[in-house]
């Protein structure tokens, strides 16, 4: 499987995607978003970071970039995008996926682990993944994640939520959200589901002396999903 | 010409630094401020003579870029 991940300037989590990705066996590129072309990929994946420095927006410059074109014709023919952190903010800035991440409530940057609850696992993302909860990592200052009531009930009709914010026993409450997300959404899709965006790093959890696993679980299933 | 721009916060959009602005102000002694939006201000220079074409120019820079429409409304001043 090859997968490609775009390097924006300020990006800081593209290299812990390499080698995520890496060691659950994609074969992975490092691309330039100034290039105008993408190799030939199974899986698109934008990274965390600090893309342009979170002028403007988050993600609205990278948003405009010149590789984002081939992201966008790959994503419409189908193919696998990931957004991850910067990356979801990305997404939703290009019109890609719905809503848009505002600045946390509480004011503050955040980074610890959560918890977050699959919702929707009838894609290529999420089948046969082995565990509905998952502990990740989030690390962000605007993850909050903000639609119109009448977004949200078609993310809700179509089941485009992807997860939600919970307890470590799966419970979805309000003090299970660290940033103010409606609805304590943590990620969601498009509507044919081949392009998920979500706050919560896997790239960070894929090593048991490091942090944890989840994203291992979350990493080896994606890769059987697609072969 | 130069077009002035502000982008601000639908009505209804959480503004946690507004809030956070408001509550200090308060706690500051100015008991009466009930509300604070805090917006955008973009000064556009743009290579044209017409104030309409500048106009109309500055308003799709808005829609593509400057504002999300999402979360955001914009005013050209």
């Amino acid at each position: 499987m090859n997968s490609s991940v775009i390097i924006f300037p300020g990006s800081n989590c593209d290299r812990d995607m390499d080698v995520a990705l890496k060691k659950f066996g994609f074969r992975n590129k490092m691309v330039w978003h100034d290039d105008d072309k993408l190799p030939k990929s199974d899986l698109i994946v934008l990274p965390g970071g600090f893309s342009y420095g979170d002028y403007l927006r988050c993600g609205s410059i990278a948003g405009k970039s010149k590789i984002i074109q081939s992201v966008i014709d790959f994503a419409n023919s189908g193919g696998l995008v990931l957004g991850i952190c910067n990356g979801f903010q990305i997404l939703t800035e290009t019109g890609l996926l719905k809503g848009v991440l505002q600045q946390n409530k509480n004011i503050e940057f955040i980074c610890k682990n959560i918890f977050i609850k699959i919702n929707n696992s009838e894609n290529k993302f999420f089948s046969n993944i082995e565990k509905n909860v998952l502990e990740l990592h989030i690390a962000h200052n605007e993850g909050n994640y903000f639609c119109s009531d009448d977004e949200l009930k078609s993310l809700e009709d179509n089941n485009q939520i992807a997860a939600y914010y919970c307890t470590s026993d799966g419970k979805i409450d309000e003090k299970s959200n660290p940033n103010g997300a409606i609805k304590n959404i943590a990620g969601i899709f498009n509507e044919k589901k081949n392009i998920l965006g979500m706050m919560p790093h896997p790239e960070r959890m894929i090593d048991q002396y490091l942090s944890g696993e989840d994203g291992s679980v979350f990493f080896e299933n994606l890769i059987r999903n697609l072969k | 010409m130069k077009i002035k721009v502000i982008v601000t916060l639908k009505s209804g959009v959480l503004d946690p630094q507004g809030k956070a602005i408001q509550q200090t102000l308060n706690g500051m002694g100015f008991a009466n401020v009930k509300d604070v939006r805090q917006g955008k201000y973009f000064d556009v220079d743009i290579n044209e003579n017409d104030e309409q074409k500048a106009k109309l120019a500055t308003e799709e820079i808005c829609k593509k870029l400057l504002a999300n429409q999402v979360i955001e409304d914009f005013k050209i001043i």
